[in-house]
């Protein structure tokens, strides 16, 4: 056996696509099972199954989803209740929801379903990201399906009437924010509104509104058919569960899965991914959350286990649990100043150490490549990096400051290499005059 | 973030089809009355689907389609970076993938070929027929080096496969977007190490739940070891 999960464990049980993703081969895998029963729950036994699971959300920030739904109002006024499930997938390295969406998308109607009830709303819209045309179109055509089945919609035969719809964005990185997503919903720029008011109090055109991500909400429904005590036997305490899991970068076979949490990233890697590229030895190091946390070297990732606190612990993070792995033939300076470019290019322009700081610290980056840039410009990257860190209105400063500090915190010493290798011999450095008159 | 600007040559009006109308009013169908402003992505993208671009007359005529100013239209039109403000490819528009995971796997690679074939990146090669791009992270990163080729996903790239690609679009053929070293979906390279258990499909699972573990009145099941 590989990995720690067994199979009858795994939730996402056509995660590759091997089966039919139509109603009726979902309900032959037990989607759509008991469904009438959980919606005939009250959504307070809901939302404490869900909060004793101890899932924490699955999109990066690993919020409790029970908790979370707690927050909604606990009845219905004339504002209508909204659920909003965050589609938008664009974080480099993450793959893992648009697998549930092609493959398994009656997992994700039923669950919006359940969080349905469990919010007390009748609408739900997912919002999914643009680019995910063939995505967007397996979706539309399951909820034709479950609609005509009379699992959801008007009089439904579940007993809990739910409109959802899905709705679209236009390739902007920062409509995965949950603020700025509204925005992006109401037809407006993607720019993040400031919180207070959270979403719960004043969401989508001004409703309480809860967003989840599709994993989030696509494990619910199983959690409640086999109990949260089955969920939380997997991980270590306080990272309970099941999660899907990728590798891209230097594995030899890159994959998605689902894993048990807390499973050792060395286990992940060789058992699931094929190993890293010439061999455990050949590992440089590793980015475990999407490209959005701190990079953990090899001799860190020998022994860190992939779930919140582990990584946490090691100044990194699980993130969605996307990871990026650099073997030793890796230019990393390079590996991240296209990540800074990234962050430049999908900045929304609203906050001003965001706008202007991806920009400072992508030039000076690509400086560093090269190895043109001056070694004080090692301490200014840092400081504009820690300036650009907790200063904006969404994390999305905080992710592009978080790999530079990674890069530095652990090999800072080859950008210094680089410098010197730069300088070596040179009777001259352009730029190194004006450093010498300061 | 990235600067954008509508092209400066427009055509002099805009009209969508009627099968693009009816697509357009089943979008602003979808959300509340008075919220039709929700609907101004689907419809620029709509506009996109008929011309191959979004164009100025297109704009307006989605401004007053939903009732709101054309700024706001405009203003949606270049923040979003899916939106093609110029002329593209009009056989193939080619969006590589270039961030971290796919530069990683090869994607500079990809970028020379096609360079070679189609020329410098945002320029409609002579003859109208490719364009291609480089676009950030499309969410498909254990599929890397991969691209979006007239918005569907090729996966597993290479250099040559991509030049193949580009053969076939040029012959008038229409490649299928799929995984082209041959894997099932995202599953690893030589099949599934997981999901192999029968069980899981032979409908055992489907067998109706009466009372759900923990349900009011159940019996409290035993915590797991």
């Amino acid at each position: 056996m590989v990995g720690i999960l067994e199979d009858k464990d795994r939730i996402f049980t056509n995660l590759y696509g091997v089966h039919d993703w139509g109603l009726e081969g979902a309900k032959q895998r037990g989607i759509w099972n008991g469904t009438a029963e959980m919606l005939k729950m009250e959504p307070e036994w809901l939302c404490e199954q869900i909060k004793n699971s101890g899932l924490r959300g699955r999109g990066g920030a690993g919020f409790s989803t029970g908790l979370k739904w707690t927050f909604m109002p606990k009845q219905e006024s004339e504002r209508p209740h909204y659920l909003v499930v965050n589609a938008d997938e664009s974080e480099p390295g993450t793959c893992k929801d648009r697998e549930i969406m092609r493959y398994d998308p009656h997992r994700l109607i039923e669950g919006c379903l359940v969080a349905c009830r469990a919010i007390r709303a009748h609408d739900c819209f997912i919002y999914i990201r643009g680019e995910y045309v063939l995505e967007r179109e397996r979706l539309e055509a399951a909820i034709v399906q479950a609609t005509e089945a009379g699992l959801i919609g008007k009089n439904s035969k579940l007993g809990w009437d739910c409109n959802i719809r899905v709705t679209h964005g236009g390739g902007a990185y920062i409509c995965g924010d949950e603020m700025a997503l509204l925005e992006s919903l109401e037809g407006k720029k993607g720019q993040p509104r400031l919180k207070p008011p959270f979403p719960a109090g004043a969401g989508v055109y001004g409703c309480p509104t809860t967003v989840n991500n599709v994993e989030s909400i696509s494990v619910g429904p199983e959690i409640l058919r086999r109990g949260a005590e089955w969920f939380t036997q997997f991980g270590r305490a306080n990272n309970t569960g099941t999660k899907l899991m990728s590798a891209s970068g230097h594995v030899l076979k890159p994959c998605v899965v689902e894993e048990a949490m807390s499973i050792p990233i060395r286990q992940l890697i060789d058992e699931h991914f094929g190993g890293v590229r010439g061999g455990w030895g050949n590992l440089k190091a590793i980015i475990p959350g999407g490209s959005s946390v701190r990079m953990i070297p090899a001799e860190e990732a020998e022994t860190a286990l992939m779930d919140f606190d582990s990584l946490s612990a090691l100044k990194s993070g699980l993130g969605t649990a996307a990871m990026i792995v650099m073997d030793k033939d890796t230019d990393l300076i390079r590996a991240i100043a296209r990540l800074s470019y990234f962050y430049k290019h999908e900045s929304c322009g609203q906050c001003t150490p965001c706008r202007e700081g991806t920009g400072w610290m992508w030039r000076i980056m690509e400086r560093m490549v090269t190895g043109e840039a001056d070694p004080k410009e090692i301490d200014m990257l840092l400081d504009v990096a820690s300036q650009v860190e907790g200063h904006t209105i969404c994390g999305l400063g905080d992710a592009a400051a978080w790999p530079i500090q990674g890069l530095f915190r652990h090999f800072r010493h080859e950008v210094e290499d680089r410098i010197a290798a730069y300088r070596a011999r040179k009777p001259h450095v352009q730029g190194a005059s004006l450093v010498a008159a300061e | 973030m990235s600067v954008r600007r509508l092209a400066k040559e427009q055509p002099a009006s805009f009209a969508f089809t009627p099968e693009y109308l009816e697509k357009a009013n089943w979008w602003i169908a979808k959300y509340p009355t008075g919220r039709q402003q929700s609907a101004v992505i689907p419809l620029l993208w709509l506009a996109q689907k008929q011309e191959g671009w979004v164009c100025e007359p297109a704009l307006r005529v989605i401004a007053d389609m939903l009732g709101m100013p054309v700024i706001r239209v405009f203003e949606v039109a270049t923040f979003y970076v899916m939106f093609q403000l110029e002329p593209v490819g009009k056989v193939a528009f080619v969006q590589l993938c270039g961030t971290t995971p796919c530069m990683l796997r090869g994607a500079k690679d990809l970028e020379k070929v096609l360079i070679e074939r189609i020329g410098p990146k945002n320029h409609v090669s002579k003859d109208g027929k490719f364009s291609w791009e480089e676009v950030e992270c499309l969410g498909a990163c254990t599929h890397a080096p991969m691209a979006a080729i007239n918005d569907y996903y090729y996966d597993d790239l290479s250099p040559q496969i991509l030049r193949q690609i580009l053969d076939d679009f040029a012959a008038g053929k229409k490649p299928e977007p799929k995984s082209y070293i041959g894997r099932q979906g995202a599953a690893p390279e030589g099949g599934p190490q997981v999901l192999l258990d029968p069980k899981l499909y032979d409908g055992s699972a489907a067998k109706p739940i009466k009372k759900l573990p923990n349900a009011p009145g159940a019996k409290p099941k035993e915590p797991a070891a």
